[in-house]
């Protein structure tokens, strides 16, 4: 591993070795630069943090519980289980963590208008949240296939006051919400404050995307030694842009003994090109602001994705994952939809809790690795968010009308 | 002197502008492209910006996206535009071709491929909209090593600072986005390209190049006062769109207006 012993990526231009960076048309520039120099500024602001802390702990309802699944680690009888559970958060996902810190921000700046990509609607959902809190306008863009696949999220954003543009170009989903919001924030800089959802895009979203979500892991460690004396074996979370598997890792970056496995969408199997993994099947490339792994054809046409869950149906991935996948610090698998759907299930039939169907795939995962680990050994499992979003999808699938 | 530097020094000489078209490769279908280049050199323009076709277009408004859908959709790529930029130099040794587009398709070639099938093909300049000057040295280099010019982008909220940076790295021309916003939107407000082209001549000497929101001879003619050249994409792209059945009229629809608007430019008559 050519890593240093000290974590400290990225780089002041956001570069994670050759991932990350800035590529973006020249008016996004001076935007980019003032969040950068914003988020510099309040990262070591006390008030600033203070007033995040608050927020996390009275309206997101931190810290979320670290849960021993104990029935299930019987069940398959290896390694003990432990849930972090961010599906308990307000709005029922990890997303909040971050757009209360990044609408915090929006604040501070003086923007009055707040836009967001989505894919699952989570996020869309979680901004339109702060938004109404802050009585901020908020317009989201969803692709047109997810606004069908998701019309529950549709429907809470439009009750919290949010707009949502349905994107008809290209795919329709999530990469093609990232066009279309690039676009509006392009035409309107001046009073826009862009808040993405996931750790990718231009610096410094990576990064501080991120550091608000670096709570999940930051909560786990101290939650994992409260509870077992020790820190875990290994950390599984499901990856699409990779905030929620980033959130858990970060923390535990320069604890070697852990071992931190990313789960990506293998849709309907890796082989038949129909997936969003590109950490496991693409190529590094440049899209949406930076350097990472890309699924896309020889001439660099980002190529369609596939995925049961709206939230890992995306072509690229954060770039700080395409660096921890070089490094050999992280390690990357693939989850099927089949496979996605037997972690759902587990969850919800051992311990009674339904997850979303993207965290499914960090259960289908994990119910591969315990029964190879010993009794004695400790995973932490994210369940970044709860399933109550993919009942239509489900009942769809049982042939069931709701 | 690289083909553009030549094509501008000779336009000053006259006291006239460029007219710069931008159309995508490719679009509505691969052989449209080349003969359409010949025609639009007879309709008078001076450097043609041919588009490369992205998946994922961000910079682009509705038009120049769906121009890029129908080429993609003939399997257009990278490797053919610079076939057509190839054909097109064939039978046309003055007019400069720039590719514009997105950096992706050069990743995947690899940079020193591109710089070289770029070089064979004669492309005078490369524009590509996601390579600001900080992630873009090493493509440029290769490029410059080979004659070749690296465009840049400056924008209405571009500093001082932004605006020597480009000056001191690129070469050929400026392409000044004349509003925030996307390829064929909205419409430009006269007055602030005028300031903002005041601040820009301050700070560098290179030609400057207008685009965004020039619709017709009365914008192109508004402009081409303002800067060194007039760039016009969507207008064009459009009669290509409402033509779909009738290619040979979309052709000629676009000469037309590219006509209209080198007429408008040229009244404006030498030295203002």
């Amino acid at each position: 591993m050519n890593m240093t012993e000290k974590y400290n990526m990225p780089d002041e231009r956001g570069h994670f070795g050759p991932y990350g960076g800035m590529f973006v048309a020249e008016t996004l520039i001076p935007p980019i630069q003032e969040l950068d120099a914003a988020y510099q500024h309040y990262l070591n602001d006390p008030d600033f943090i203070a007033e995040l802390d608050t927020d996390l702990q009275y309206y997101v309802g931190r810290p979320s519980p670290l849960y021993h699944a104990e029935r299930w680690s019987r069940e398959l009888g290896g390694a003990q289980i432990y849930l972090k559970r961010e599906d308990l958060n307000h709005t029922g996902s990890h997303k909040i963590n971050n757009t209360v810190g990044q609408a915090l921000l929006a604040k501070r700046m003086g923007k009055t208008r707040i836009i967001a990509e989505t894919g699952a609607g989570q996020h869309g959902v979680a901004t339109a949240t702060v938004a109404a809190r802050l009585g901020l306008e908020c317009v989201v863009y969803m692709g047109a296939v997810d606004v069908a696949r998701q019309s529950l999220n549709v429907y809470r954003m439009k009750l919290l006051g949010a707009t949502v543009v349905a994107v008809e170009s290209g795919s329709k989903t999530l990469k093609d919400a990232l066009n279309e919001a690039l676009r509006d924030w392009v035409t309107n800089v001046d009073n826009t404050f862009y808040i993405i959802g996931t750790v990718a895009g231009p610096h410094p979203y990576p990064a501080m995307v991120r550091d608000f979500q670096a709570i999940i892991g930051r909560e786990a460690k101290q939650q994992c030694l409260e509870a077992t004396g020790r820190l875990p074996d290994a950390l599984v979370a499901c990856v699409g842009g990779g905030s929620n598997a980033i959130g858990l890792f970060y923390p535990f970056i320069e604890d070697k003994s852990v071992k931190l496995i990313g789960v990506e969408a293998a849709g309907d199997g890796v082989s038949t090109g129909r997936h969003s993994a590109p950490l496991c099947a693409g190529r590094p490339g440049v899209l949406h602001g930076n350097r990472t792994y890309l699924m896309a054809d020889d001439d660099g046409e980002i190529s369609e994705t596939h995925s049961i869950s709206a939230g890992l149906d995306y072509p690229g991935v954060g770039p700080e994952h395409a660096w921890l996948k070089d490094t050999g610090r992280a390690q990357y698998v693939n989850i099927t939809d089949n496979e996605a759907l037997d972690g759902f299930y587990a969850l919800t039939r051992m311990e009674g809790i339904i997850p979303a169907l993207e965290s499914s795939h960090a259960m289908a995962y994990t119910m591969k690795l315990a029964p190879t680990m010993g009794k004695d050994e400790i995973i932490i499992v994210n369940l970044s968010g709860r399933g109550d979003k993919d009942m239509q999808t489900m009942a769809k699938r049982e042939g069931i009308e709701l | 002197m690289s083909r553009l530097a030549a094509k501008f020094e000779e336009l000053a000489k006259t006291g006239r502008k460029a007219l710069i078209p931008f159309i995508t490769a490719g679009d509505p279908n691969p052989e449209f492209t080349v003969p359409m280049m010949h025609a639009m050199v007879d309709a008078g323009v001076d450097v043609i910006e041919l588009g490369v076709p992205f998946s994922d277009p961000m910079a682009d408004g509705p038009v120049i996206q769906r121009a890029s859908e129908r080429a993609l959709a003939h399997k257009m790529s990278l490797k053919r535009t610079l076939a057509i930029a190839m054909e097109f130099r064939k039978t046309n040794q003055h007019t400069p071709v720039v590719l514009m587009g997105y950096l992706n398709p050069i990743e995947a070639m690899g940079y020193e491929n591109f710089a070289n099938a770029a070089q064979r093909a004669e492309v005078d300049g490369v524009l590509t909209v996601d390579l600001p000057p900080e992630e873009g040295q090493e493509c440029r280099e290769l490029l410059k090593a080979r004659d070749i010019d690296p465009i840049f982008l400056l924008a209405p909220n571009s500093s001082d600072e932004r605006i020597k940076k480009m000056d001191e790295i690129g070469s050929g021309y400026i392409y000044y986005v004349s509003l925030k916003g996307v390829t064929g939107a909205g419409h430009l407000n006269v007055a602030d390209v005028e300031d903002k082209l005041k601040q820009i001549r301050a700070n560098t000497s290179l030609p400057i190049g207008i685009g965004f929101g020039v619709k017709d001879a009365e914008t192109a003619k508004t402009v081409s006062v303002l800067g060194d050249g007039v760039v016009v994409g969507s207008a064009l792209i459009s009669k290509i769109e409402a033509n779909l059945d009738d290619l040979a009229r979309a052709k000629n629809e676009i000469c037309e207006l590219l006509a209209s608007m080198r007429q408008a430019m040229d009244e404006r008559g030498t030295r203002s």
